[in-house]
């Protein structure tokens, strides 16, 4: 992957994939849980692997995780990842009257599959709208749950993108309670394979220059 | 004053008393340590993938692939006095992070290294003396090579020291 071609317009374009797929999961998750759910403007970036991690407060953040595969027309990497105190908080909005703990063995079967489930939902509606707005086939694998350090977790999406280079375009959107302004809920990461940024690029009208 | 020096994800580094070395978040990746007890020499790598052919980029990271790291390392470590003969390893890391019920290959990506790590060891005839792999938990690891030991903390498997 040669990220000198990328030029501004193309940020722009993945930033658009980010606002529309984070729009309608925001949208989800709202419904979900029957309050307004805010959305910041999404972010692109061209980072190092270290600063992955940065994002999510550091690789020994321990964060709740679902992680899942697209398959189809171009393939990533897709990451819902939150702080695991506001993962306990959302899944008690949920499964109202629990009290709801994902770490020291604490944590309850029911507590993992609402989480796996939520994750699902909410990739599921990125994944359809950024299908939608492309054009593009992209079909998501069954999620994965896992909650550990957010570097141990990131890592995984990277194995693609490592061997063809040390630094991945990452489209981020946080979403954050509309009554706690202050406190990020969750992230939603994108990565792309590296191939498939050419066909993203192509589908949406803004061809790489050969 | 001790330190503690960081080694990031693909990334090399070397170490001597009182400073210890440490590398954060190890999933299906391996952190390998290569150590001389005697001189009290030790150096730390963060390996991403199990071999460099998998490269497809013009000039090669080193650090990333377990084949050119413990290389790389183990030169790294010769150059700074360490003596070869004496060397030394210990290995944590390798986990499955997410468990998937299609297994391709790319999922089984922390065996591999670990394996690829191991049979690397044994063409440099470096004993490995202690390893802590596999299983689904993310590690911190923190080497000091004034008494050679290395702390493995993980967030659901507490903490352990080998």
């Amino acid at each position: 992957m040669d990220f000198l071609r990328i030029q501004p317009i193309h940020l722009d374009v993945l930033r658009e994939v980010g606002n529309i797929g984070a729009g309608h999961a925001a949208t989800a998750l709202s419904t979900m849980l029957n309050k307004a759910v805010d959305m910041k403007v999404p972010s692109v970036n061209v980072i190092s692997f270290e600063e992955i991690s940065e994002m999510v407060g550091g690789a020994e953040n321990v964060v709740a995780s679902v992680f899942l595969r697209i398959v189809g027309d171009a393939p990533g990497c897709m990451f819902f990842m939150l702080p695991v105190e506001q993962a306990e908080q959302l899944l008690e909005d949920l499964l109202i009257g629990q009290t709801v703990k994902l770490t020291n063995g604490e944590e309850s079967d029911i507590s993992l599959s609402a989480l796996q489930e939520v994750g699902n939902i909410l990739s599921g509606s990125y994944l359809t709208s950024f299908s939608d707005f492309t054009g593009l086939n992209l079909q998501p694998s069954v999620p994965a749950t896992s909650i550990d350090m957010a570097g141990a977790i990131l890592s995984f999406g990277l194995f693609e993108i490592s061997t063809v280079s040390d630094y991945a375009i990452v489209i981020d959107t946080a979403f954050t309670d509309i009554e706690r302004q202050d406190e990020v809920k969750g992230h939603f990461f994108l990565l792309p394979d590296p191939l498939s940024f050419s066909k993203i690029f192509e589908a949406l009208g803004v061809p790489l220059d050969e | 004053m001790s330190e503690i020096i960081k080694v990031g994800i693909a990334d090399i580094n070397v170490v001597s008393p009182p400073n210890t070395i440490r590398t954060t978040g190890l999933g299906s990746c391996v952190g390998i340590i290569l150590f001389d007890q005697v001189k009290k020499m030790a150096g730390m790598a963060h390996i991403m993938l199990p071999d460099s052919s998998l490269s497809k980029t013009p000039t090669l990271n080193e650090g990333k692939y377990a084949d050119t790291a413990i290389k790389s390392l183990y030169d790294m470590l010769i150059k700074s006095g360490a003596n070869g003969k004496a060397l030394k390893a210990k290995i944590a890391g390798g986990a499955q992070m997410f468990k998937f019920s299609s297994g391709s290959e790319m999922m089984r990506i922390g065996p591999r290294n670990v394996e690829r790590v191991k049979e690397e060891l044994s063409a440099l005839k470096i004993p490995l003396l202690a390893s802590d792999v596999g299983g689904s938990s993310g590690r911190t690891i923190e080497f000091n090579p004034e008494n050679t030991l290395l702390t493995i903390k993980t967030v659901n498997a507490g903490t352990k020291v080998i």
